[in-house]
């Protein structure tokens, strides 16, 4: 037994390891846990629910990309209802955190999936994702506004009996100032970042290579983007921060740590490498005694500028 | 489904551009089922990133085979590979063909590449005592695989191996000699011939297996990357790498 903690805390909401699997990744834990033993990492957070199911895009809705992939999947679930009657049974056999990510086109649709779910036990927290790019309705258009990031930010706080962090969009200028706006609504944490617009073309047909026309690009590619977001919300917000974006590596993750996050979310690794998850967790003991580090939460933020 | 790091034991080029590379993995071995696929990281580096899905091509004790033509980043990789390398795989994924049914004759129906499930499921087929038909077509003879068929016919779009014209024109042709037979159609193949085999099926009735490829970035069920229509469910799209690859003919809409 290592003498190291790799226990972290988002805001209210504790963790075993700071080690989270990202929405849309994972899907409702049954999948992956065929590759890891869900106990051992921090958590999950569920693919986006909606109030209703969501039949999703048109394929194609997935390409390949220099060190990424750009998806348009558009949200495709099962809705919260299915959810509560057939997924929770599965995810409540697990000592592991569950975070319900949800998804709405209105204020009023954030508000009613949360409500629907604040009084299930298996879950711990809520991550509201109001950076979605591939749906026409909510979305990006919520990620884009920083009055409507509060507004759905304080609704959801207000009904929910949980800790409440919201998705942040990379695709604006200043993402700091999205934080803040959370923050200042009543989130518990924040999670930065989701993915980055992007396309790409077929030179013969000279169409999108995506159904969609654009898709979230993902993976290592975007990884100094999603760093450099983590960082700027750590320099200018008082904030708790999850940090995602293209973690392919144990060291990957360190860095989001360094940068100013509490804990992270790996993504798109989990299609090339599902088992990473667990694997990593020795790694990340190694690290901090090299590194002569007796608790992993001390480096989050610890940055040297 | 396992993860596991098979040893490369040959690569060897049976066509113009189409090659088998034999893999040793005890597991994914023996739980691998005819149409089911794996799913390969072709390097340890980000480039390119994603698995490559692979039909199982064959079997053979400890050792498994896939059939590819080298036509992108990924099979240009594989292709290179030397014995003894260990190369990462996922697998075996997926549903694969279903031997049950009320046939005696087994009739492959395959489009280029399309032919690489079948020497498993021949062998499988075999086994149970079915009788097997062959027809095998492609654009031309270097795109026409026929590779351990039996009893095969071939077509090609410019008349240079065999039949001139579509695989299923060729069946078209032939079927009237099975009609007092039962027979069920396994096929794998572009979409296109799939969905021409697709309306032959139905047309004549025949109970028929096809096999599927998608683009997938996981190829486990979690990315919903790969979707299908559902022929059964306006509101639902079925997924390549779980639901399928293999589908029954009357369960999916091809696009």
């Amino acid at each position: 037994m290592s003498a190291v903690d790799l226990s972290v805390s988002v805001g209210p909401l504790k963790l075993r390891n700071p080690i989270l699997l990202a929405s849309g990744t994972v899907g409702y834990g049954n999948e992956i846990s065929e590759f890891i033993d869900l106990n051992k990492i921090g958590g999950i957070v569920t693919k986006s629910l909606s109030l209703k199911p969501r039949k999703g895009n048109t394929p194609q809705r997935v390409i390949e990309t220099p060190s990424g992939m750009l998806n348009a999947i558009g949200l495709a679930n099962i809705g919260v209802e299915e959810f509560l009657k057939t997924k929770i049974p599965f995810l409540k056999k697990f000592d592991t955190k569950i975070i319900c990510n949800i998804a709405a086109s209105s204020v009023e649709e954030y508000v009613e999936c949360t409500k629907l779910l604040t009084d299930e036990d298996t879950i711990s927290a809520f991550e509201i994702n109001v950076s979605c790019p591939n749906v026409k309705e909510g979305g990006l258009e919520f990620g884009n506004d920083k009055k409507a990031v509060a507004k759905i930010t304080e609704e959801v706080k207000k009904v929910s009996t949980k800790p409440v962090f919201i998705k942040l969009s990379p695709n604006v200028s200043r993402i700091s100032e999205f934080a803040l706006a959370a923050k200042e609504a009543g989130a518990d944490a924040v999670s930065a970042i989701n993915t980055l617009v992007g396309t790409a073309f077929d030179i013969m047909t000279r169409k999108p290579k995506i159904k969609n026309i654009t898709g979230g690009l993902s993976g290592p590619a975007i990884k100094p983007v999603a760093l450099a977001k983590v960082l700027e919300i750590r320099r200018n917000v008082d904030i708790p921060i999850i940090g995602i974006g293209g973690i392919f590596s144990w060291q990957d993750a360190v860095e989001f740590m360094i940068a100013g996050a509490s804990a992270f979310q790996l993504g798109t690794v989990n299609f090339v490498h599902p088992n990473i998850s667990e694997t990593m967790i020795n790694d990340l003991i190694l690290y901090c005694e090299k590194m002569k580090i007796a608790s992993l939460k001390n480096l989050t933020g610890s940055f040297i500028l | 489904m396992f993860l596991a790091n098979a040893k490369v034991d040959s690569v060897t080029q049976i066509g113009t551009n189409v090659f088998l590379l034999k893999l040793q993995s005890d597991k994914i071995a023996a739980n691998a089922k005819p149409g089911q696929f794996v799913n390969i990281k072709v390097s340890n580096s980000n480039f390119p990133l994603l698995r490559r899905p692979f039909s199982i091509c064959n079997v053979e004790g400890d050792y498994f085979t896939i059939m590819f033509t080298s036509v992108g980043e990924g099979t240009l990789v594989l292709q290179k590979k030397q014995k003894g390398e260990f190369v990462d795989v996922m697998g075996s994924a997926g549903n694969g063909f279903s031997l049950d049914g009320n046939y005696e004759k087994a009739i492959i129906v395959a489009g280029g590449i399309g032919a690489a499930p079948f020497p498993f499921l021949i062998k499988e087929l075999e086994k149970i005592g079915k009788e097997i038909i062959c027809f095998s077509g492609g654009r031309t003879k270097n795109d026409c695989i026929t590779y351990e068929m039996k009893n095969v016919s071939t077509a090609t779009d410019d008349g240079s191996f065999g039949f001139k014209g579509t695989v299923v024109e060729l069946l078209s042709s032939e079927i009237a000699r099975y009609k007092n037979e039962r027979i069920k159609i396994f096929g794998c193949g572009p979409n296109a011939m799939l969905k021409s085999l697709q309306q032959f099926c139905f047309t004549r009735n025949i109970e028929a297996e096809i096999s599927t490829e998608s683009s997938m970035a996981c190829g486990f069920g979690i990315c919903q990357g790969c979707p299908v229509q559902s022929a059964t469910d306006k509101n639902k799209f079925l997924l390549v790498c779980k639901d399928g690859p293999v589908f029954n003919v009357k369960d999916i809409e091809l696009p």
